[in-house]
């Protein structure tokens, strides 16, 4: 179908604020995938690629749909992760919003691409649908490949259920876009547990849309010949070895790092802040992300039950980092416990270097290669921390 | 906008480097081939003037012919990759996109398609331009795939037959027995048939050349561009030696390139009935434009 020929929906624009924080919204019971894809749908993306891996492949399957409706104007099936990852980078060039998705493997292959978009000024929304990336393969959930990413220059959120996947998908756009950030923004959820699970979803009108996307807008303007001043590469300049080069090369790598920094600011705004914490005045912390903060929350309930002082710091932005929002909430504590569904256990790594006494912290739980997260194996660590005798059997 | 957002404004124009002012006022931007084309190379202000490749290298002369046949460079966009050709395509006064080692084409089918989408009463003319090791090599399945989905742009490949700016190691390009970095005892396959697989991978337009005729070779540029936006991907093949890695002398590279041009790299040319089509109109309308030119000069004459 030709671009003129496509359906055209009427909607009405709205900025990202109303969007996600005052417009009315209605209860759905939807998977993850589906949160995903709804908050895709309510971006007026120009542009979307996809690649099937399982378990992301749920959310380009259904974006295919919405482009198929006329809510986004172009979606192609691309050769492989590295393709779709650098036609991404080619089409923002042009101007344009983008939405692509990924799992594990396709994370890593298509890693070469998405580790040089920041440096390129590409403001693209990635979804990361967890899954194993090494062997023995597997499809089953582990967040290990977000540790991989974390070093990109992206800015990274982690959903915890299917609520905060749409309302992350859609602040990613808005976030991705500000002229101080224009940076891609990377949204990971726990693949099956989340993508395939349903869960309550509170969500805005399907008739009413982000602001299209304005090329102009932009630190870097679109390569499109049209916006002045010519001759001034929207890029950086193409590398030599001199010093002028490697000048160059380290400035605008610290202006990406910078603009990370500067995400912390709308990431309040969107979303509330880069952590929530639960019972502020406790003596022992669970320190979560993504599904990771869901069982925590429960550990928490379970522990708030059983009158102990326990609380919950759900870290929802990996990317920028919240160190000092974490010492501030952990300032009192007396033990963190870091649970995770990764063997490396990257987020316990980002906490002990962003606190002064990295001693109280727990290295785990840690469950990966797709295994569940039981409550009781947060319990344990509680317990110990806080020197209670129990006899949970594991 | 276009010739628009190239042209200093008057005020200005005394505070921009000179080089710009002048590539504006005398460059081929907004100009016909007979005005500011290959034919005229060295008398008009070029899109690429200056570049820090090897001396002799035939390749950069073929990438400066590139940029002199270009139909519309105030609408053109370039994207490239690792490889010599970058470092004097990202000097020329069109802009440049430079990914990874290999992505050039699936980064211009986003281009193009997110163009084609902004733009629809447009032609933004998308050119990638890579080494054979960037093309056939690393790139391939980006390469045949923007070729499969019929991706509309063009597809030039500089081809040395060899990976000059790694230091001089075997390619799927360089020819059997080809003693080369990483082929310490000689190539033990052939060349990749590349003009045979963009044929069988649906290029409408597909061109092998060794460019020793100048006019001929912009011809040819122009004709892929004009065929590309209408029809689908157009590719050539181009033999631009390494006078490096082959020691090749200087004086020896105008000599060689005639002498492949009678082997592996002799002349071929292939379209499609649709690509024809597109070729003879717009080649008409040019020379109707010649035509008026001319009459119009001697009018003016008179
Ligand atoms: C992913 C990746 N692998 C390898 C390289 C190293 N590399 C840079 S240029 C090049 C060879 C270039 O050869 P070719 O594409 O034929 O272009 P030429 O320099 O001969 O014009 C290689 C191997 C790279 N930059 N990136
Ligand atoms: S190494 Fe070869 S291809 Fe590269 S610039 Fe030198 S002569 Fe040209």
């Amino acid at each position: 179908m030709s671009p003129n020929t496509r359906p055209k929906l009427e909607k009405r624009l709205v900025d990202a604020k109303y969007l996600l924080q005052e417009a009315p919204r209605e209860k759905h019971f939807i998977t993850g995938a589906q949160a995903m894809a709804e908050a895709v749908k309510r971006a007026s993306v120009d542009m979307a690629i996809a690649y099937p891996i399982t378990p992301q492949s749920e959310v380009m399957h259904l974006v295919g749909d919405i482009y198929a409706q006329g809510h986004i104007k172009e979606y192609y099936r691309a050769e492989e992760e590295l393709g779709t990852m650098s036609a991404i980078a080619g089409a923002s060039r042009a101007g344009v919003r983008l939405f692509t998705a990924t799992s594990g493997p396709g994370l890593l292959r298509g890693l070469e691409a998405i580790a040089a978009w920041p440096g390129h000024r590409v403001p693209a929304v990635l979804g990361v649908l967890t899954r194993v990336v090494n062997a023995p393969l597997s499809i089953q959930p582990d967040n290990v490949e977000m540790a991989y990413l974390m070093h990109c220059g992206a800015v990274m959120l982690h959903a915890e259920n299917q609520q905060d996947t749409f309302d992350m998908t859609l602040a990613a756009f808005a976030i991705a876009e500000k002229v101080d950030v224009y940076i891609p923004v990377a949204v990971a959820t726990e693949g099956f547990f989340v993508t395939h699970a349903k869960g309550y979803v509170d969500m805005t009108a399907e008739d009413l849309a982000l602001e299209e996307f304005d090329p102009v807008a932009a630190p870097v303007p679109a390569m499109d010949n049209e916006t002045p001043p010519a001759r001034i590469q929207r890029d950086a300049p193409v590398q030599k070895s001199n010093f002028m080069s490697y000048l160059i090369h380290a400035v605008w790598q610290q202006e990406i790092w910078d603009s990370n920094s500067r995400a912390m600011k709308y990431i309040y705004e969107y979303l509330g802040g880069p952590i929530e914490v639960v019972n502020p005045d406790a003596d022992v912390f669970v320190i979560a992300s993504g599904c990771a903060a869901a069982q925590g929350r429960e550990a928490q309930r379970y522990a708030e039950e059983e009158g102990l002082s326990v609380g919950l710091i759900k870290v929802r932005a990996i990317r920028p980092f919240p160190t000092k929002e974490i010492c501030d909430a952990t300032k009192n504590a007396k033990a963190i416990i870091v649970p995770e569904h990764n063997a490396i256990g990257w987020l316990c790594k980002e906490v002990k270097a962003a606190i002064p006494n990295g001693g109280i912290v727990t290295e785990g739980p840690r469950v990966f290669g797709g295994m569940t997260l039981p409550v009781e194996l947060i319990m344990v660590e509680i317990y110990d921390a806080l020197g209670i005798e129990h006899n949970i059997k594991l | 906008m276009s010739m628009k957002y190239i042209t200093p404004a008057e005020t200005f124009k005394k505070y921009l480097p000179k080089d710009y002012v002048e590539l504006v006022d005398y460059g081929p931007f907004g100009k016909s081939q007979e005005e500011a084309g290959p034919g005229n190379m060295g008398q008009f202000k070029e899109l690429l003037e200056e570049h820090p490749m090897c001396s002799g290298c035939w390749m950069a002369y073929f990438i400066r012919v590139i940029f002199a046949a270009l139909p519309n460079p105030e609408e053109t966009v370039t994207l490239g990759t690792a490889g010599c050709g970058r470092l004097a395509i990202s000097q020329a006064a069109v802009p440049f996109i430079y990914g990874n080692y290999g992505d050039q084409n699936a980064m211009a089918s986003g281009l193009t398609r997110a163009f084609r989408l902004r733009f629809p009463e447009k032609h933004k003319d998308v050119i990638t331009i890579a080494g054979d090791g960037g093309t056939m090599d690393i790139g391939f399945s980006m390469t045949m795939h923007s070729w499969i989905r019929g991706e509309k742009f063009t597809t030039i490949m500089l081809d040395n037959e060899v990976y000059g700016n790694t230091g001089g190691q075997e390619s799927g390009m360089s020819p059997q027995g080809a003693v080369l970095k990483m082929a310490p005892e000689g190539k033990k396959f052939g060349k990749m048939p590349a003009t045979d697989l963009a044929k069988a991978a649906g290029c409408v337009y597909i061109v092998r050349l060794s460019p020793t005729n100048i006019k001929k070779a912009a011809q040819i540029i122009r004709r892929a561009i004009f065929v590309a936006r209408e029809v689908g991907p157009t590719f050539i093949h181009a033999y631009t030696s390494c006078n490096i890695e082959y020691s090749i002398p200087t004086e020896e590279v105008f000599k060689d390139a005639k002498e492949k041009e009678k082997g592996r790299f002799s002349f071929d040319e292939y379209m499609t009935d649709a690509a024809r089509e597109v070729i003879e109109r717009v080649e008409a309308e040019e020379k109707a434009a010649r035509k008026a030119r001319k009459e119009a000069m001697k009018a003016g004459a008179m």
